[in-house]
């Protein structure tokens, strides 16, 4: 199976609204479908709320080990 | 001997003439500027360049060694206009000259300019600017590797945009010498380190702020355009200014005219996102509750049309009855409409039918002959006794009795004319008398 991303998620979405809208879908499949949007919205949504701020700066070591900090850049 | 006189005494062998001529032109131009076009430009094995330097009328052998090559920014190459700082040297075991350079530059445009457009050909022949190679990026990437000077002003561009666009997004910079000795091995280094890191990123941001061409050589250099082509990150280049193309940009997989304007197309704007991502859950619950209301309507109307199976199966019934009672009526004409009709055909039938009518025939040709045989015997009676009757009349009336009776009959002659009268008869007329028995001719005597 290919895997979720934040993309793909939302292009399904859409193409569950779309399928909605034109009120073509059984009634089982229509439950199905708004159930799969409704995950695919809380998935996105979820993605755009891990609001935690990483930024960050990756060096080198004199020894030449790689060390990943917290970027000063203020 | 005479030959050697006119040498002033002195006989030269091969070698020394040749090395004499040697140190000569050794001396005269140990060093010297020298402009021309190259001709039959090849490098054997060996690395070292060997080449003709010509002009309309005269040409030149000419070698560049290895060494001195390495401090070339361009590749020379044949039909090129150069110039050149070289010294003359002769090869002694042929006896030929040629120039040995020590550094050569493209006559008109700056090395650098050449050595720009050679690698950029050359790199576009190898496919590296292919679209094919390009990769596609990532919609909304979790991880973003910036790779660019630690304190400039492109890497500030780049947070503050991002923030700006996607607040809260994973970038991890890399900082590197953007220009510089280092520059080109820092920033391919880099790249090849976020390739192999464990939880690898997603895009890689190459940047740098706005400076000269000679600023921007790492950024036009064949280890950087590898790294990048080698690259499985994707990567976007933000490099100088809108005007500046380099040749990172052309291997990249996306060129952005800025760094500011790199960060924009690597990040979605998150508030556009969660707007569009509101907007069609609620179109999602609008289409499933319209979806709902119209269905339990629809239930509604159909539970109203449902009607109960006792119904059902009384108007059956009274159906049933109904036909039943049709059926019957309809079965009671048609048995009534053949019965007369049976009737009535066998009344035409008894009318017609032959036998009787021969028996009825028979009796009356029976009657008839009956009839016509008493007819026939009352009838033959009859005429038997009229025969009789007439047969004695006619017995009356023979002459042959009237004879008998003694009466006779008298013809006159020749005539036999029966005479009744006297006056008939004239005197001596021959009279014929007919007598009961036999005949007498006499003659009248008086009248």
């Amino acid at each position: 199976m290919v895997k979720k991303t934040f993309e793909t998620a939302l292009k399904q979405l859409e193409e569950i609204v779309r399928e909605m809208e034109s009120g073509d879908l059984s009634l089982e499949q229509a439950v199905k479908k708004y159930e799969v949007g409704i995950g695919h919205s809380k998935f996105c949504l979820d993605i755009l709320d891990q609001t935690e701020k990483k930024i960050t700066q990756l060096t080198r070591d004199n020894d030449g080990s790689l060390k990943e900090k917290p970027f000063d850049h203020e | 001997m005479k030959i050697a006189e006119n040498n002033n005494g002195h006989m030269y062998t091969v070698s020394t003439l040749t090395r004499e001529i040697k140190s000569l032109l050794e001396e005269r131009f140990s060093f010297l500027w020298i402009t021309g076009e190259i001709s039959n430009y090849a490098v054997p094995s060996s690395g070292h360049s060997y080449f003709s330097l010509k002009d309309a009328t005269s040409v030149i052998s000419c070698v560049m060694f290895k060494n001195q090559k390495r401090g070339l920014k361009f590749l020379p190459e044949s039909g090129m206009k150069i110039i050149g700082l070289a010294r003359i040297s002769l090869y002694e075991p042929r006896g030929s000259y040629q120039l040995i350079f020590e550094h050569l530059e493209p006559e008109g445009a700056g090395s650098l300019q050449m050595a720009f457009e050679q690698l950029k050909k050359k790199l576009a022949s190898q496919g590296l600017f292919d679209v094919a190679h390009k990769k596609p990026l990532p919609f909304l990437p979790a991880k973003i590797n910036v790779i660019t000077s630690g304190t400039g002003a492109a890497v500030r561009d780049i947070l503050h945009v991002a923030g700006r666009r996607f607040p809260g997004c994973h970038l991890q910079i890399v900082p590197v010498n953007v220009q510089g000795e280092t520059a080109e091995t820092e920033i391919s280094q880099a790249i090849q380190t976020v390739n192999a890191l464990q939880n690898r990123s997603e895009l890689i941001i190459l940047a740098r702020g706005g400076g000269s061409i000679e600023d921007l050589s790492a950024f036009n250099s064949e280890k950087v355009a590898r790294a990048i082509f080698e690259s499985k990150i994707p990567v976007i280049t933000g490099i100088g200014h809108e005007t500046d193309f380099t040749i990172a940009d052309f291997v990249a997989d996306l060129r952005a005219p800025t760094p500011s304007a790199a960060a924009e197309l690597a990040l979605p704007d998150k508030t556009a996102l969660i707007q569009q991502i509101n907007r069609l859950r609620s179109s999602l619950a609008q289409s499933m509750n319209q979806k709902m209301g119209f269905l339990n309507q629809k239930r509604d109307d159909l539970s109203l049309r449902l009607k109960s199976p006792a119904r059902v199966v009384k108007d059956f019934k009274l159906r049933i009855q109904e036909f039943e009672a049709r059926m019957n009526r309809t079965f009671q004409a048609r048995v009534l409409y053949h019965k007369e009709r049976v009737f009535w055909l066998q009344k035409i039938l008894m009318g017609k039918i032959p036998l009787i009518k021969i028996r009825e025939s028979r009796k009356q040709v029976d009657g008839l002959v009956i009839d016509l045989g008493s007819f026939l015997d009352k009838r033959l009676s009859v005429c038997k006794t009229r025969v009789r009757e007439m047969d004695v009349k006619l017995g009356a009336f023979n002459p042959r009795s009237v004879l008998d009776r003694g009466y006779s009959i008298a013809r006159i002659l020749p005539g036999k004319k029966i005479l009744m009268d006297a006056k008939d008869a004239a005197v001596d007329d021959q009279i014929e008398l007919i007598l009961s028995k036999g005949r007498l001719v006499t003659r009248v005597e008086e009248k």
